[in-house]
């Protein structure tokens, strides 16, 4: 989906986003029952560097400390993180720490926080963008991934074929939207034949949880079996120990 | 390691991670969750042909820190890169969901993470990228419950990729000469951007980019130590309780301080081009010089800070 089929079914009634430097988006949106919602985005398939993730960090910011409350939506079409060795030089894991922290902040200061991701999301840059809200929505067009099966097959050393072979008995590694739906990374996937502003309207009314049901959810989608028995036999062992 | 050596006076590069762990806290007081006798092992990594370990290369337990109770977890960058996969992650991810939910209630002083990782296991992908974002989700809330998380980073793996971004979600950061922090690897730079972009084996260059004397000089690391366990050991005792809070007015000084760099140094192509613009004395030379010799510098303005 074009970026402007996206805006126009998640916001029917109107809004008012418009593209800042880099890449990036930001504005307000009408939504259904919800009045406005705080809307911004990295999109393009721009790589999400030091540069966009900071401002984008300061419009999460500047909505957390009106005090509000009003939900905020990330729409995601990334690419990766900026491979760049000016990035890195300049401390580019601080930039992403900093833009996961502001949706969290902003979770805990009681915004619905909902990432859409209608491109392509990888590595460092999903981390940061996708993956820091309540929930995560996928898109037709969606890609999410940590790293494409050709890459992972030249670290792992085995052959694609194979690779392709594995990726249909386990969605513990392979890139798409159903392994990472499987898992507990995506909340939810809608298909383009539904209208999206009822679902998101839907979406945001669910009340704001700082929980991380995550590992909860990948376990009933059995995609991802041991996480939350581990975290969980962690927790009590440290409370026997107390 | 020597066992003539005590083992706060080991080497932290050298060390396994329970060295370590063992090292950094009191004399006897760590306990390890779900050890290596309970062999709690990947279930992933026998179809691609690898060897899983006991613990699957991270510890996690509890212990004493100057008489005080810490939480801790060290990966062991031998196994694996120190990758997070599904259980590796999951352990840790435990341990601080422990820590937030004892704060209220007399629970640890501080929780200590003693990174060495090259990021995702690439085996466990999508289970290892949701473990980081669930790992640094569960940071924040341990901050956010007045529980300073502290990230020490000295091993051979570094702290990159995810690695990087949970170092950066820290309430502070503690490195020795040999870390490098960093999201994507120089090799990762070199394959997608060309050897032009970053050459990968070029080892001063790596350093310069992503090394512990750039990250300290510019804030991207709050404290700087020789390499012995016992430094990290002290310098943690002193950060704990300068440990900023998990809130707004951090996150704002955060903004501000991160904006400004990139004012300052946002057009340096490489780490002695910042050193110039900070009137840091003799920046081509700040490499060579002796850990005692780069204590003595002055840091930038901005480096020390009430963020993160």
């Amino acid at each position: 989906m074009t970026l402007d089929e996206v805006l126009t079914s998640l916001f029917p009634s109107g809004h008012t986003i418009e593209n800042g430097s880099l890449g990036t988006l930001h504005g307000t949106a009408k939504v259904e029952d919800q009045g406005e919602v705080t809307v911004v985005g990295i999109v393009g398939g721009t790589p999400l560097g030091v540069d966009g993730a900071i401002l984008l960090a300061g419009h999460v910011l500047a909505a957390v400390e009106t005090g509000d409350r009003t939900p905020i939506v990330v729409l995601v079409d990334t690419s990766s993180q900026n491979m760049a060795r000016r990035d890195e030089l300049l401390g580019l894991n601080e930039y992403l720490a900093h833009l996961f922290k502001s949706l969290t902040l902003a979770t805990m200061h009681g915004h619905r926080t909902v990432s859409v991701l209608y491109g392509h999301a990888a590595a460092g840059a999903f981390i940061a963008t996708a993956l820091p809200s309540q929930s995560l929505v996928a898109l037709p067009g969606a890609e999410p991934s940590v790293m494409d099966l050709p890459s992972i097959s030249r670290v792992t050393k085995l052959p694609l074929e194979q690779l392709n072979e594995l990726a249909k008995s386990t969605p513990i590694f392979a890139p798409g939207v159903e392994p990472l739906f499987a898992t507990g990374a995506v909340t939810e996937n809608w298909a383009a034949n539904e209208p999206f502003a009822p679902r998101l309207a839907a979406l945001l009314r669910q009340p704001v949880t700082n929980s991380d049901p995550r590992d909860q959810i990948g376990f009933e989608r059995k995609g991802r079996l041991l996480a939350r028995q581990i975290a969980e036999r962690v927790a009590t062992e440290a409370a026997a120990h107390a | 390691m020597s066992n003539l050596l005590q083992p706060h006076e080991a080497d932290w590069y050298e060390a396994s991670a329970r060295e370590r762990v063992t090292g950094l806290l009191d004399p006897k007081s760590f306990t390890e969750f779900l050890g290596p006798e309970q062999r709690v092992m990947s279930p992933h990594l026998a179809q691609f042909n690898l060897t899983g370990a006991f613990d699957d290369g991270i510890v996690v337990g509890r212990g004493r820190l100057d008489s005080q109770e810490v939480f801790a977890a060290a990966q062991e960058g031998r196994f694996l890169g120190g990758a997070f996969g599904e259980v590796h992650g999951a352990k840790l991810l435990g341990l601080l969901r422990a820590a937030r939910d004892s704060a209220k209630t007399g629970g640890p002083r501080a929780v200590l993470l003693l990174l060495d990782t090259g990021g995702v296991r690439l085996q466990e992908a999508n289970a290892g990228e949701l473990a980081i974002s669930e790992i640094i989700h569960a940071i924040l809330e341990v901050r956010s419950a007045s529980v300073p998380v502290l990230a020490l980073v000295g091993g051979r793996a570094g702290a990159f990729g995810g690695g990087g971004i949970i170092t950066a979600s820290c309430s502070r950061i503690v490195v020795s000469e040999h870390a490098r922090v960093s999201v994507s690897g120089p090799e990762v730079i070199e394959t997608n951007k060309g050897v032009e972009e970053f050459d990968s084996k070029d080892r001063a260059l790596v350093w310069r980019v992503c090394g512990a004397r750039t990250r300290y000089l510019t804030g991207g690391a709050d404290r700087y130590v020789k390499g012995r366990i016992q430094d990290f050991r002290e310098a943690a005792i002193a950060l704990i309780p300068h440990a900023p809070p998990f809130e707004l007015a951090t996150l704002k000084a955060e903004q501000q301080r991160l904006a400004e760099r990139l004012q300052r140094f946002g057009d340096c192509r490489d780490a002695p081009e910042i050193w110039h613009k900070a009137s840091v004395p003799e920046p081509e030379r700040i490499a060579e010089i002796t850990d005692d010799a780069f204590l003595a510098i002055q840091r930038s303005k901005g480096a020390d800070h009430d963020a993160r």
